[in-house]
């Protein structure tokens, strides 16, 4: 071997000595900084040149339209048009000054927008509760979330007898549940009925008041918010607001907020059942999810818009808003589901056992020791169907519910504001709308990822 | 419901109320009587709503005179005496068509975009970020409503075209080629060219063999480019020039002759297309990182250059992490052709699902027909590119 290389081996070697070459000119520094990252051959430097052509082009002319040329005021289309202001005029801003409640509220009855706003306030409520990391009371902000502020939106936003009546038999039912939590707690006999005794154990150590204090704390702020509602109806009256009124980010927000709150816990069953060994739940949830994932939302709003009504009894035709409300929720549901088998996929056989050796049933162990580590590994998958989502509730503009993207072409054709920029600031504002709401949820996705990795660091 | 892992064990003289065979009978005959209630109440429902509303139900429409005309049509299609299932076809063809250019403009944009993010030149790598975070972003339907009605809408009328280079005219209407026409010999020059790809192909292949078996390389590119360009063009020349092309050119109001590419079609596709390789671009950046460091060193420790590191070593093993999502990228963009339905391009779900299904009224049938089509291109791709994945996939030993 070593014999035989020396020949061709001979490829390799230089035989006689390069001239010295001049020391390099600098290895730190902006300048060495430029050499290595912008013109560091023949095709990079290519490269830069073209990429700065592009930017000393674009970027100028982008500021100038939408800055430095701006119209920021002004009530109709005579203060965006060049003849009347007398000069180039760059983006319309005042046009999105103008229809700002239109693009916010929709149609919605300009004396009831306050009900809106209360919705607004109780949903960026609920959100910085359960996204600020170090908020008090975790659990109780995700029962304000999950339960309480859809509860509370629909009646507040629709309004009306019905939602009235609605309210009546939640507070009753709220407080019977206090009512017996009540009697639970100073009768022990009568909670063995309810209680397995392991838990009811552990209450027993504890004083009257403090025992199931969990569930009465939730109780008690369920009181609390549907006796606010009852007391703004009594004072100043819901009347109902029809949904073909509602509209713009209200109803993004909506949809939104709807596919998640019920693609998440749906996501969780379906995912479930595809691991199921039971072969029927299994059957029935892969068929579920492969269908829905392989069709696309339009199809699937469509069917709803379309078939949902056929469905049922003449007499119970779901409200125009709910059917999209609908094929979103399971739309998301279905790829929820895979992006949790996927997580469930990746618990090791361990934690199983291990549950299963402490004696846990089925969804205790579920409950308590797995979904709890699946969620978090998949907590950017997870992240990204949301957004996924949010970007998605534009689709239900196709099928006529205004949202705020509609809202936004629906003031394009307005004559009041017909200019030639008004559509290049009316999709600008959109997409710093969606922008800032997508952007913003990956990048809090990041950083709990980031926190959660702590554990893997070393 | 029980997705025990292991085998449960069996405990001894249970009752039979916590014996886990007999439960998880129970909890599947009750899933399974509910299921079973719900779709047949949704049927008879159906039935009896379609009956009340005087709605035919049932496959008859299909050969019913359709009464309405699309302008872009693959097959002949025109609004006197073409029928329903006729206008299906148009439907899926011109789904077909912006799906499939899309997937290979956005796979080539995607791969381009992917690695320029991770290119050592610092501005390269900062505008592909830029353009990554913002079509990612960004509604896709805002995007074809911003390409359709902001960029291709506002574009001069016909009278007043932008004329590009080659004959090309450009207006609101939509794009104008010249039309090639074939002359007596025409024919010959395409027969060349297709010989020319076969040839080209089959020299790679025998290159391949050659290389492997004794280590010599042939220029393949060169070689290519004489058989697929270089030699039809001098057939070109031999036979005469054989081919003319019709241009368009204005005619009244409108523009006559050339090939025109409506705007609806162009829109989608740029949309369809740039949106798609900001995905794309992550997932092959995901998968070029996923290659561990030491293949590309141990490469330039070999002299590989930077070029050929990236061709030889690193892609081919990215190539396997990219697969599977690359392939869920090419469904997404297959399904998100349905939003053509904005803009006005006659896809399937235009046609069929919107225009067809408004006059005949059968939303049950045109609805299931339209999702069985999209259910089966999705399972055909992703069949596809399991077989494809396959081959690709390590072979571990």
């Amino acid at each position: 071997m070593t014999d035989a290389t020396t020949e061709n081996s001979a490829f390799f070697i230089r035989r006689e000595t390069l001239p010295q070459e001049a020391a390099p000119l600098s290895v730190a520094g902006p300048l060495a900084w430029v050499r290595a990252n912008l013109f560091s051959g023949p095709v990079n430097t290519i490269l830069t040149l073209l990429c700065a052509y592009i930017v000393v082009t674009s970027l100028p002319e982008i500021i100038r339209f939408y800055f430095l040329d701006a119209v920021w005021t002004g009530s109709n289309r005579d203060a965006c048009l060049t003849e009347k202001v007398g000069r180039p005029v760059g983006a319309c801003w005042a046009y999105v000054a103008d229809r700002f409640q239109y693009f916010v509220y929709g149609s919605y009855p300009v004396s009831q927008r306050w009900r809106v706003n209360i919705v607004f306030v109780m949903f960026a409520l609920g959100i910085v509760w359960l996204l600020w990391n170090n908020a008090p009371l975790k659990k109780l902000g995700a029962f304000f979330f999950f339960v309480l502020l859809p509860i509370s939106a629909y009646i507040l936003l629709l309004g009306g007898p019905g939602t009235e009546n609605f309210l009546r038999y939640l507070i009753l039912a709220t407080v019977a549940l206090a009512a017996m939590y009540m009697v639970l707690s100073f009768v022990p006999s009568l909670a063995r009925l309810f209680m397995g005794a392991g838990q009811l154990a552990v209450e027993h150590e504890l004083p009257p008041w403090k025992r199931f204090y969990r569930p009465k704390r939730l109780i008690l702020m369920a009181l609390v918010a549907f006796g606010l509602i009852a007391i703004l109806d009594k004072a100043v009256g819901l009347p109902r607001v029809d949904t073909g009124l509602w509209g713009g980010m209200t109803v993004t927000f909506l949809i939104a907020a709807v596919g998640i709150v019920f693609s998440l816990p749906l996501g969780v069953v379906l995912a479930l059942g595809r691991r199921s060994r039971l072969p029927i739940i299994q059957l029935l949830s892969v068929i579920f999810i492969e269908f829905v994932r392989g069709v696309p939302l339009i199809t699937v709003l469509f069917m709803a818009n379309t078939m949902l009504p056929l469905f049922v009894p003449q007499e119970w035709s779901p409200d125009r808003l709910l059917r999209p409300l609908v094929g979103v929720a399971l739309f998301a549901a279905a790829y929820m589901a895979e992006v949790i088998r996927g997580g469930l996929q990746a618990i090791p056989k361990g934690q199983y056992e291990g549950a299963m050796s402490l004696g846990l049933g089925y969804w205790n162990m579920m409950r308590l020791i797995i979904l709890p580590q699946a969620l978090r590994i998949v907590i950017p998958g997870i992240v990204n169907t949301f957004i996924g989502l949010f970007k998605d509730t534009t689709l239900v503009t196709i099928v006529g519910i205004f949202d705020f993207l509609r809202t936004i072409e629906a003031t394009l054709v307005d004559p009041t504001w017909a200019t030639p920029t008004t559509r290049a600031t009316g999709y600008a504002f959109a997409a710093i709308f969606y922008f800032l709401c997508c952007w913003g949820m990956s990048r809090y996705s990041i950083s709990v990822e980031r926190r959660l990795a702590a554990g893997q660091r070393r | 419901m029980t997705t025990i892992p292991t085998e449960p064990v069996q405990p001894g003289k249970a009752s039979l109320l916590y014996d886990p065979k007999i439960r998880g009978y129970v909890y599947q005959l009750a899933l399974l009587a509910v299921v079973g209630f719900l779709v047949y109440s949704a049927a008879s429902n159906a039935i009896e709503n379609l009956r009340a509303q005087k709605i035919a139900s049932g496959f008859g429409f299909w050969h019913n005179a359709a009464g309405f005309d699309v302008n872009q049509k693959l097959i002949p299609f025109s609004a006197s005496g073409s029928t329903y299932g006729q206008a299906f076809w148009v439907g899926l063809l011109n789904t077909l068509l912006v799906a499939s250019i899309g997937i290979v403009l956005a796979t080539f944009l995607g791969f381009f975009v992917g690695v320029a993010r991770l290119s050592s030149n610092w501005i390269l790598a900062k505008i592909a970020m830029v353009y990554v975070e913002v079509i990612r972003n960004l509604p896709l339907l805002l995007q074809l409503f911003f390409w359709y009605n902001a960029v291709l809408k506002p574009l001069p009328n016909p009278r007043q075209s932008i004329a590009l280079p080659a004959g090309i005219l450009l207006n609101n209407r939509g794009l104008y080629l010249p039309d090639p026409q074939l002359e007596p010999g025409g024919s010959l020059i395409v027969l060349t060219f297709l010989l020319g790809i076969v040839a080209a192909i089959t020299f790679r292949y025998w290159a391949r063999k050659q290389q492997t078996a004794t280590g010599k390389q042939y220029p393949v590119g060169w070689v290519a480019l004489g058989l697929v360009v270089v030699l039809p063009f001098f057939v070109y020349l031999l036979m005469g020039r054989p081919i003319t092309f019709i241009y368009p050119e204005l005619a009244g109001f409108n523009l006559r002759g050339g090939i025109q590419i409506f705007p609806e079609f162009v829109a989608l596709l740029i949309g369809l297309t740039t949106y798609t390789a900001g995905f794309i671009a992550e997932v092959v950046r995901a998968g070029i990182l996923a290659v561990s460091k030491g293949q590309s060193e141990a490469a330039h420790a070999l002299g590989l250059r930077p070029g050929p590191t990236l061709k030889l070593v690193v892609i081919p093993q990215a190539m396997r992490v990219i697969i599977p999502p690359l392939t869920s990228n090419y469904l997404n963009l297959t399904k998100n052709s349905s939003l053509a339905v904005a803009i006005g391009y006659p896809d399937l779900v235009q046609v069929f699902t919107g225009t067809v299904l408004n006059q005949t009224g059968q939303a049950v049938e045109v609805v299931a027909i339209t999702m069985a089509v999209y259910l089966t291109i999705s399972l055909v791709t992703s069949l596809f590119m399991n077989i494809y994945n396959k081959r690709m996939a390590l072979v571990e030993r």
